[in-house]
């Protein structure tokens, strides 16, 4: 009895091990096969989902019910990461009545206080910080500390979802969204600022009927028709004759770009009647006589660029060859067999693989090592530059102390004015030169040309 | 004493007559169950050359309808240049990538644009060679001055 007890036990537990393992075995092909379906559900590829925004229009959740997808990546952008030369780390601050923001991102003038000096006088001086997510742009402009300065309503333009504003303002006119953003632009901010209740939204860039990219700023409507009349297309409307892969960087360009306040009230207006170079528009400037500003150090007429990240593409080798801001920024991506646009916008060095590789078939390692090496060596070029420039803002400074009437000051003011755009140009667009390498090199030599100008002026003999 | 032992060790008949047939019934479930995902997930297809057993997966699709609209759709298909040439290269890349592809495509784990890896990289550029190779001798060199891989830095988008 007992020597037979061995096999049986040995049959019992082999059979046991054998249910076990083809329970174990058959629920995993089982999953697996559970998986094949999903993933045969996805490559049927679904219809355009209906849009049912019920009077809702401004409000993304309600776009997001339609297109879950896009809006989930919308509202990702309020993540705050910093690549080796941009952007920022989240820094914690205390939040006040007055200024209710619990994070910040870091300031440029502790950075570099150089550049107190270079605007010296302007609301730059007193506030700028690192550029941080389109979730932000709202809050960082209401609680800015620029406005100890007087700062009017045009800002909004940008940092707020204004199209039902606009609407709203200018209706009765013939154009509403014209005649709204220039009552909004002449507003002083803070009146301005009971208009709008939200950053940027789905209404910004789409047709709510359509879902097109479509151009909803006035200013740049009007602008780039100057621009193609300049060059041959007279009555041009971006938002009939731009091809859909023009509207994909125009949706972007129509905020991301050079502009100035013209006129007493203030209107935001973009200088590109002469072309899209630093140069032309300094030429514009000049021609006109626009000053942003008087220096607080040298009396200067001065100019203030800001993000000419539109302008600056424009002459790079990425815009010749067709590649538009939201290839990059906002790249293609999977989900099923569908490709969406990613809607989470940012720097393409933070998922350089999907913003690269779809043209660049190299480790995303070795992608944006090329592209670090381009901004590590403009940003050495625009050091120096703005050292010089400091160089001249002093010997200014000194000659008018000595003699504030000196004849030899209006070059040397007209130098650092000219030689102030410049640098500002390739230091306040975002990409560290990465849009256009040589361009920026170009505009920072210039820079020090003028200076070099502005030097000898103040070096001769009165 | 004896006794005592023998109840521990020996489980009652019907217990144990039931082991047996739930063993048995549990081994047909799992070989039914493998059987119907292989023929559902189109097993069988791999095993020949049509191209369009790669579409199976829709992440294929792009690779299938550049290959349609391109010059080799007239000579090759998809295995010509992606699998091995003899019998036992053929279906070793076979299941080699067979099973890549399928714990990539199910797990997820994979990084996107798709890109070729160093051993599908050598096969590839095997086939180019077994086709232009007399043509492409002049600039090629021979071993072991030939460069592998240098077809495809050039001519990646040639196959679609």
């Amino acid at each position: 009895m007992t020597r037979s007890d061995q096999p049986t036990r040995r049959a019992h537990r082999w059979r046991i091990a054998l249910l076990v393992s083809s329970l174990v075995g058959t629920t995993l092909v089982l999953a697996l096969a559970l998986d094949i379906a999903r993933k045969k559900a996805e490559g049927r590829l679904p219809p355009m989902p209906a849009l049912e925004l019920a009077g809702k229009v401004d409000d993304p959740a309600a776009w997001g019910t339609s297109f879950p997808l896009h809006y989930e990546g919308y509202l990702e952008t309020v993540d705050q990461e910093r690549t080796r030369f941009g952007g920022s780390d989240a820094l914690p601050r205390p939040p006040t009545a007055a200024d209710p923001r619990s994070t910040v991102s870091q300031s440029k003038l502790e950075a570099d206080p150089r550049l107190t000096r270079m605007w010296a006088g302007y609301a730059f001086a007193i506030d700028h910080r690192e550029d941080r997510g389109h979730a932000y742009m709202l809050d960082d402009q209401t609680f800015s500390a620029r406005h100890q300065k007087r700062q009017p309503g045009a800002c909004l333009q940008c940092h707020a979802s204004i199209v039902t504003p606009n609407r709203m303002l200018g209706a009765g006119a013939p154009d509403p969204s014209s005649a709204g953003a220039a009552k909004l632009n002449a507003m002083p901010s803070a009146e301005a600022r009971t208009h709008v209740d939200r950053a940027i939204s789905c209404v910004d860039c789409h047709d709510p009927a359509t879902m097109r990219l479509r151009i909803t700023r006035p200013s740049f409507i009007a602008a780039i028709a100057r621009l193609e009349a300049g060059r041959g297309t007279p009555d041009y409307d971006v938002n009939t004759m731009a091809t859909r892969a023009q509207m994909r960087t125009f949706v972007c360009a129509q905020c991301h770009a050079e502009y100035y306040l013209e006129g007493d009230d203030t209107q935001l207006t973009h200088p590109w009647d002469d072309g899209l170079r630093a140069d032309d528009m300094l030429a514009r400037y000049d021609a006109t006589g626009f000053r942003d500003w008087a220096h607080a150090e040298t009396g200067a007429a001065m100019l203030k660029a800001q993000h000419p990240e539109f302008e600056l593409w424009s002459e790079g080798i990425h815009a010749r060859a067709g590649v538009s801001c939201v290839d990059c920024h906002m790249p293609y991506e999977r989900a099923g067999a569908m490709k969406i646009t990613n809607h989470h916008i940012q720097s393409p060095l933070l998922d350089a693989g999907r913003a690269c590789q779809a043209c660049h078939p190299i480790a995303a390692e070795e992608l944006v090592a090329r592209a670090e090496s381009i901004q590590e060596r403009t940003l050495a070029m625009q050091d120096t530059a703005i050292d010089r420039l400091i160089d001249l803002i002093e010997a200014v400074k000194v000659a008018r102390s000595i003699d504030p009437e000196d004849p030899r000051l209006e070059a040397a003011r007209q130098a650092q004015r000219r030689a102030s755009f410049l640098i500002d140009f390739v230091s306040s667009e975002n990409s560290a030169g990465f849009h256009a390498p040589q361009e920026a090199a170009r505009l920072l030599f210039l820079a020090l040309d003028e200076i070099l100008v502005g030097t000898r002026a103040l070096e001769r003999r009165s | 004493m004896a006794d005592e032992r023998s109840s521990r060790t020996q489980l009652p008949r019907p217990v144990s007559r039931w082991l047996v047939w739930a063993s048995w019934a549990a081994v047909g479930t799992f070989l039914g169950a493998a059987l119907f995902t292989f023929d559902y997930a189109g097993g069988t297809a791999y095993l020949h050359d049509d191209p369009t057993a790669c579409l199976n997966c829709h992440i294929m699709r792009e690779q299938y309808q550049g290959w349609q609209l391109g010059p080799h759709r007239r000579v090759t298909t998809c295995n010509d240049c992606h699998t091995g040439q003899s019998i036992a290269a053929h279906y070793g890349s076979k299941a080699v990538n067979g099973f890549n592809h399928s714990w990539a495509f199910t797990t997820g784990w994979f990084s996107e644009p798709l890109q070729i890896n160093a051993f599908n990289r050598g096969i590839a550029e095997a086939n180019c060679r077994r086709c232009h190779g007399a043509f492409v001798q002049v600039v090629d060199g021979p071993a072991p001055h030939s460069e592998p891989g240098a077809c495809l830095r050039c001519h990646a988008d040639m196959g679609h």
